[in-house]
């Protein structure tokens, strides 16, 4: 009997070591990532970096400016369509569970969001960038269509989570539903929604693929939203891939920024969360 | 019958198919304290959430007949209305946990939008929580959230909420089944002081209570009004052979 359980203790032990070197090893990679890109980025970034459009083709210097203000611009405009309407459908699917209307829509919502994003990018090539030309809001469209499913079901989850009395507890009073919604149950999963869409933000920022197809890039400053434009991650491909030196450090500072956006975000929301939980 | 508040007549509510209130007809008087009690399941909560049109909200829920309050139809009334003059305390204590006590209070002016001046403001606060009995407790600590209180100074928050809005009649939901004894205690007594003002029809579980608080029993049977009387009466005198099976505890 002692010499199995002295068996059963070791294969314990073993198991255990198993798991922590797993969890160990997988951070490797991570780290490794992490630290190649900021060797290699942060030494590109000052002021100038941050201020200028890029150099001529082998000429030294030059920054990101067109990519920066094109980023912001093209993400903003996705957050103003997505966010409102996100939060909006995520409360109808919350308060109606069970419907039909909120079993499809929720259906819609899952497959929308395992939709990969340059197929996003193919559909709104053709519906608007074909008809109108390459345009930054066409690019917003598309970032905004892989923000909505992230906004929908974090708001969908949160408010989900609150419970049934507290809207009892408005309702009793005389409070109409709208303001039930918006007064009491949005209030009370505001940590919640905000981090959703911090989150879906730090999810399409540095996509790519459909930005392709429809912001196209550009190597000037633009703030014409009608027009073609410039973005980090579509800077951080056209140079990476260029034959010149001076572009890749380019692409580099500019993957530093992106990460560091990232990054910066993913830290507010864990601050948020924290801050701002409301206990019930 | 001038003093009537509430009267049902006839009146019935379902669940889907289920018939969970069947006719009942009852008359409660101006400033008294009325007790619902019955076993689990005998749609006292039921016809309790009827009262105020809180009942219909349930998916599914459906309600016919006549319940008055005054000489109005409530069923034809607004329910936002019906609400105002109708204030309810839940089973477990809902302060809105994102307000703060002084603005929990007010919460069913500042969430219906209502505007009342800060002076009118700062007085309904201390008049509703005065009545709750929680103003010494919580004078200093206004501007703290609710949440922060005990589960018995939650549930006299959420009875100062109802207050607040001067409402004719206020219906208590099993309002000490989720409080420790002192608390309960301290809930009860507050019973004896709100009669002189308002309404009160609490539903409970507990027969003690029943009796210790009411001026007037209610028994609720599978959805009948089996007995309406005097607390009294009813604790020593029941007419009903159900009422007297259910007080001297062969079923509950």
């Amino acid at each position: 009997m002692d010499a199995r359980i002295g068996i059963r203790n070791t294969k314990s032990i073993l198991f255990k070591s198993f798991i922590i070197f797993l969890a160990f090893v997988v951070t490797i990679p991570l780290i490794i990532v992490l630290l190649y890109i900021i060797k290699q980025g942060v030494m590109q970034v000052n002021w100038h970096f941050l201020t200028h459009v890029p150099a001529p083709e082998g000429e030294k210097g030059g920054g990101i400016a067109n990519a920066l203000v094109g980023s912001l611009l093209i993400i903003g405009m996705s957050s103003v369509v997505a966010i409102p309407v996100g939060i909006l459908a995520g409360i109808y699917l919350s308060e109606n569970p069970g419907t039909k209307l909120a079993y499809y829509s929720g259906l819609c919502v899952d497959i929308l969001q395992g939709v990969p994003s340059i197929v996003m990018g193919i559909v709104v090539y053709f519906w608007i960038v074909k008809p109108f030309g390459f345009s930054a809001i066409s690019g917003s469209i598309a970032l905004a269509i892989m923000m909505l499913p992230i906004v929908i079901r974090s708001t969908e989850q949160t408010l989900l989570l609150l419970p049934p009395s507290l809207k009892e507890a408005a309702l009793s009073l005389g409070v109409p539903y709208h303001r039930v919604i918006l007064k009491v149950i949005v209030p009370c999963g505001f940590a919640g929604i905000l981090s959703g869409i911090i989150l879906s933000i730090a999810r399409i920022i540095g996509e790519t693929a459909p930005l392709l197809f429809t912001a196209l890039g550009s190597n000037y400053l633009s703030f014409k939203v009608t027009g073609a434009m410039e973005s980090l991650p579509h800077l951080i491909f056209t140079y990476a891939t260029s034959p010149y030196d001076d572009q890749h450090d380019l692409a580099w500072g500019a993957s530093f920024i992106l990460l560091m956006f990232v990054l910066i975000l993913n830290i507010f929301t864990k601050l948020i969360t924290r801050k701002w939980k409301i206990q019930l | 019958m001038e003093n009537t508040v509430v009267s049902a007549t006839k009146f019935n509510a379902w669940f889907g198919d289920n018939h969970v209130v069947k006719d009942v007809s009852i008359n409660i008087e101006k400033n008294q304290c009325v007790a619902v009690m019955g076993p689990s399941g005998c749609g006292k909560t039921t016809f309790l959430r009827c009262i105020n049109r809180m009942h219909e909200l349930i998916p599914g829920a459906t309600a016919k007949g006549s319940l008055k309050l005054y000489s109005d139809e409530v069923y034809t009334m607004n329910p936002i209305y019906v609400r105002y003059k109708i204030g309810m305390v839940f089973q477990r204590p809902n302060p809105f946990p994102n307000l703060s006590i002084y603005d929990n209070v007010i919460a069913g002016y500042k969430l219906n939008g209502l505007k009342v001046a800060k002076a009118d403001l700062d007085n309904i606060v201390q008049k509703s929580l005065t009545s709750a009995a929680l103003w010494n407790e919580v004078k200093d600590s206004l501007h703290k959230k609710g949440t922060f209180l005990s589960g018995g100074q939650q549930q006299r928050l959420c009875i100062a909420r109802a207050i607040a809005m001067e409402p004719e009649v206020i219906l208590f939901d099993e309002p000490t089944s989720a409080l420790d004894p002192i608390s309960t205690s301290s809930v009860e007594q507050l019973f004896h002081e709100l009669k002189e003002k308002y309404t009160l029809i609490i539903v409970t579980h507990n027969m003690q209570q029943a009796a210790r608080v009411s001026d007037k029993t209610a028994f609720f049977y599978v959805g009948e009004l089996v007995e309406f009387d005097d607390t009294k009466q009813m604790f020593t005198a029941p007419k009903d052979v159900r009422t007297q099976n259910y007080i001297t505890g062969r079923f509950s």
